[in-house]
């Protein structure tokens, strides 16, 4: 025999617990969707045509070059793929080599990403100059590229 | 639990513990505030403007665990029928939506000049304000009804609901690529903020708890003493027209 509050407690368990199954297939189905950048080991896994999206790693060390005023081409890179990026416009002060960043816009056919938009990805490393400085002089300073392969490319 | 159940025992309690947490709340903001604006160093990257972290954080931290507690406090009022479960749920509401706001603000005002934007829809982002809903959300749902008891039966439904979205919350930035930096604190192999900024955002975070305790203990108050009026007023109704 149940007693009143134990059938209670039990029908909020199982409410909860199919509440949360159905939120977990869901968001897992929806997986490439949620995921608000890809990264240039995607591209190369699974190419994105003609559309619109946002591509996601670090500035390559040495890469950035500014062929005039307005234009900034750099290469953003996961460590195993990378992308050339061609970009006119302002730039967000965290913009810089060797740090995260974030571009979206478009795959043009000579295979370089025409960004409409960039942003600066910043990661979970909160420090004062003077560590970083150390850091850099021990080489142990070595920033992760961002986020993770949507496709399960390569560094999954 | 249950010892805890009756009013009367509560209002004593509050009564011991609301000085201390008050006077813990003013101090700890003090030594809190001037630690994060003065004596913290700036990052190397943000300069300055890591300062707004030291609101930011505590306050999402805030948000998270406001919302816990009344998810949990909404499964004792609807098991165990607790008097007090549905008291605590309706006083915390507002603080916690204003915990939530003060996340989303301070976290716009930093994304503007480190990332280069206001506001992106990435999983980060989105779940926060959809926490910032379901506040309000339930404190609209708790008051639509006449009969205060379905209104409170309604708005615990609505927490339990929406409980789901706290883990994905916290670990929306594990499981997709957000926009949002990673955790710095609470995450597996140790924090990756240095040791002089971490100190200061834990005495933040400490004022903000002691706050919110101060705070939800005078309006669980406010709360009983207007519950106790109701019932004397109907009191007074039912011997009138007797």
């Amino acid at each position: 025999m149940m007693t009143r509050k134990k059938r209670r407690l039990y029908m909020l368990g199982l409410a909860m617990l199919g509440l949360g199954t159905a939120t977990a297939l869901t968001l897992s189905a929806f997986e490439e969707n949620v995921a608000y950048f890809f990264s240039p080991s995607d591209l190369a896994a699974k190419p994105p045509g003609d559309k619109r999206i946002r591509v996601g790693g670090l500035v390559q060390d040495g890469s950035v070059t500014r062929p005039d005023d307005v234009t900034t081409n750099f290469t953003i890179t996961d460590g195993a793929q990378s992308v050339a990026v061609t970009f006119s416009g302002a730039l967000p002060d965290l913009f810089r080599e060797g740090q995260g960043v974030l571009a979206e816009g478009r795959m043009r056919p000579d295979g370089v990403f025409q960004a409409a938009e960039i942003l600066a990805k910043h990661d979970e490393n909160y420090m004062p100059k003077e560590v970083v400085d150390a850091l850099k002089k021990a080489g142990e300073f070595r920033p992760e590229p961002p986020g993770k392969p949507v496709y399960g490319g390569a560094g999954s | 639990m249950h010892r805890f159940a009756n009013p009367a025992r509560f209002l004593r309690l509050a009564a011991v513990i609301l000085p201390w947490t008050t006077g813990a709340a003013l101090i700890l903001f003090g030594v809190g505030l001037y630690l994060a604006l003065f004596a913290s160093p700036p990052d190397y990257q943000q300069g300055d403007t890591v300062r707004i972290m030291y609101v930011h954080v505590p306050a999402a931290w805030m948000s998270m665990f406001t919302y816990s507690s009344m998810a949990v406090a909404a499964a004792c009022a609807l098991v165990w029928r607790h008097p007090l479960a549905e008291v605590y749920a309706r006083a915390a509401a507002p603080i916690g939506a204003g915990f939530t706001l003060l996340c989303l603000v301070t976290g716009s005002l930093w994304g503007e000049p480190m990332w280069g934007t206001w506001w992106v829809w990435d999983a980060r982002l989105t779940s926060v304000l959809i926490l910032f809903f379901l506040y309000l959300g339930y404190m609209a749902l708790a008051n639509a009804f006449d009969d205060p008891v379905r209104g409170n039966r309604a708005g615990c439904i609505l927490l339990l609901a929406g409980a789901v979205n706290v883990p994905i919350i916290k670990f929306s930035v594990d499981w997709w690529n957000t926009l949002h930096q990673p955790a710095s604190v609470l995450r597996m192999g140790g924090p990756t903020i240095h040791g002089d900024m971490l100190w200061p955002l834990l005495i933040m975070a400490l004022a903000f708890q002691t706050y919110f305790m101060a705070v939800v203990i005078l309006r669980m108050r406010a709360e009983l003493a207007d519950r106790k009026i109701q019932t004397l007023r109907m009191a007074r109704a039912a011997s009138g027209s007797a």
